[in-house]
């Protein structure tokens, strides 16, 4: 019970202090509206395309709202020496890393509604298998948040944070899937594809909105988890190796 | 605030007992082969001169480090390689002070509670009653953020008992601190060590060792040179008499001539106008007066030297307490 008093509290700090900021909001809304926007524009096919787009948009939002606030604030914590403070509390290491990612999750799966809203006011959205498509955004969301921390142990910067998550970022945007087919990748970029994360979020969203879907779901998603589970052992391995000297 | 102390019938476990601890980085070692103990109740001061390994060996004793040999026991629970077991028994104000800017105190004192599992009632009376304990009630909603530096470090004690632990680990609390805000300071750790609470007091301040400290430990790159109480400490030197004499002139022979007439004393040129006298045996001063005197030197003064801590810690240590002033003057600038 003490342990998940502790847990609630990281949770909900991290909640108030760093993702209900203004800026983040801002950013939540402002940066999927404008990717919607430009590829309505630029796809030249009006609502038809809104479809086809939309798993893209939502596992971009999301990737790009759980990454960089996590690494960020973690690496922020780390360099003022408050998340000292947290390895010094009685609590597994497992259970406080889980706190501080909880933060990163719930807010990456929030993003993930902004484009689906907007989406719903342009075209019928019924016919899209809810239970499904959660579970997508939520396994990309923690795949996403967990890569952030990955990145977060790797540097002692705030700044490195930010330069090492877009350098996993950009080129999963065009790898994975998210704005057209792994298979029109050059033949040579397609095995990198499989080795991220996101291609198969993204199958499964691209399978729930418009049965676009490439592989089996229950692969997709037991490759996801496995993302998860290897993301997260290994920053926790790193933790331990790099953060208790 | 608990203090078992010593019950009949039970059986003596230190509050900290460590034996044989070692931390290398990489062909540095920052403690090498350290063991004492600490006794329940007891405020244990660690002093030693920056890098001197103070902070390396609060970390392993925290779990913040992991030693690389030797045995860490905290109120008998061998943490040596499960730090976690006796974090609950802890508290730990490190030698910055790491709360959250963007909260305010009172928010802060409650977060740090929570991280000990205490409900939200508990820990919202807790925090009321340090603020006000610590004269923070003030700034109890102010962000951490814009509190002064004697403030911050105050808000940090506070922090570090906030689930009343059985032994708290101060590291260098008055560094940086003005001087009312460090004398502030001192009087909340001889408050806590009078509640119960054992401290293990790290500082490079040699007064503030010898002023609260009941034991101490000199520490010097990496070694414990010596640990006992200050009485037992100062004992060596106490014996040994010292004096100034304030001359008028003091001529660059003077001390020849006088360690010549006086034969079983021992003069210093100290400076301009300035010598030390020093002797094992209670010193005459009439004899020496009326023998400057005769040469046409007047003594403005003679003054006896009550030799302090900073003397003891330069006989034993080697370490020039020049060198420790300045970390001092550093360390508030």
């Amino acid at each position: 019970m003490k342990k998940w008093i502790a847990f609630w509290s990281i949770l909900i700090k991290d909640i108030r202090a760093y993702y209900l900021k203004p800026p983040n909001i801002s950013w939540g809304l402002i940066f999927p509206i404008a990717w919607i926007g430009m590829f309505l524009i630029r796809s030249g096919r009006g609502m038809e395309s809104v479809l086809s787009l939309l798993p893209g948009l939502v596992a971009f939002s999301i990737l790009f709202g759980t990454t960089s606030m996590l690494s960020v604030t973690v690496t922020f914590e780390k360099k003022n020496r408050s998340f000292e403070r947290l390895l010094l509390a009685p609590i597994p290491l497992e259970l406080l890393m889980l706190a501080k990612t909880g933060g990163a999750i719930l807010f990456g799966v929030a993003n993930a509604f902004v484009p689906v809203a907007i989406a719903a006011l342009l075209v019928n959205l019924s016919e899209v298998p809810w239970c499904l498509f959660f579970s997508a955004v939520v396994m990309i969301a923690v795949a996403s948040t967990f890569l952030g921390l990955f990145i977060a142990v790797a540097v002692r910067e705030v700044f490195e944070a930010q330069t090492f998550s877009n350098f996993f970022r950009f080129p999963m945007i065009f790898l994975c899937g998210l704005f057209f087919p792994i298979e029109k990748l050059p033949v040579f970029l397609r095995p990198l594809s499989y080795v991220l994360p996101l291609t198969y979020g993204v199958d499964i969203l691209h399978g729930a909105v418009h049965a676009g879907n490439t592989m089996p779901y229950a692969l997709d998603l037991s490759i996801l988890g496995a993302f998860c589970a290897g993301l997260f052992m290994l920053s926790l391995r790193n933790i331990k190796r790099k953060w208790i000297l | 605030m608990q203090n078992d102390g010593m019950v009949p019938g039970e059986v003596f476990v230190p509050a900290i007992e460590v034996a044989g601890l070692c931390k290398r980085f990489a062909d540095v070692t920052a403690v090498d082969r350290i063991s004492f103990s600490v006794r329940r109740g007891e405020l244990f001061g660690f002093l030693g001169p920056n890098g001197a390994g103070k902070t390396t060996t609060i970390n392993m004793l925290t779990g913040l480090a992991r030693p690389d040999a030797g045995t860490i026991r905290i109120s008998g629970i061998d943490c040596t390689g499960n730090p976690k077991a006796a974090q609950h028994l802890i508290g730990v104000v490190p030698d910055e002070s790491n709360l959250y800017p963007e909260l305010t105190g009172f928010e802060n004192l409650c977060f740090c509670a929570a991280l000990y599992g205490m409900s939200k009632a508990e820990r919202q009376a807790r925090a009321r009653e340090l603020l006000d304990t610590f004269d923070l009630t003030q700034a109890a909603s102010r962000k951490f953020g814009g509190y002064s530096r004697g403030m911050k470090r105050k808000l940090t004690i506070a922090a570090g008992i906030i689930h009343k632990p059985e032994i708290l680990f101060l590291d260098e609390p008055t560094t940086g601190v003005d001087v009312a805000g460090a004398r502030q300071i001192r009087h909340i750790i001889a408050d806590l060590h009078r509640a119960g609470i054992t401290v293990f007091l790290t500082t490079h301040y040699i007064e503030e060792a010898e002023r609260l400290c009941e034991r101490i430990a000199f520490i010097v790159s990496g070694r414990i040179i010596r640990i006992d109480t200050v009485p037992e400490l100062m004992q060596p030197i106490q014996e040994k008499h010292t004096m100034l004499l304030s001359l008028s002139a003091v001529q660059p022979a003077l001390c020849e001539e006088l360690s010549s007439a006086f034969d079983h004393l021992i003069f210093e040129f100290i400076s301009d106008g300035q010598i030390s006298v020093e002797s094992l045996e209670p010193i005459k001063v009439g004899p020496m007066v009326r023998f400057l005197e005769d040469r046409g030197i007047e003594v403005a003064e003679a003054r006896r030297v009550q030799p302090s801590l900073e003397d003891v810690f330069v006989r034993i240590t080697g370490v020039e307490a020049e060198a420790m002033r300045k970390e001092k003057a550093g360390g508030n600038a």
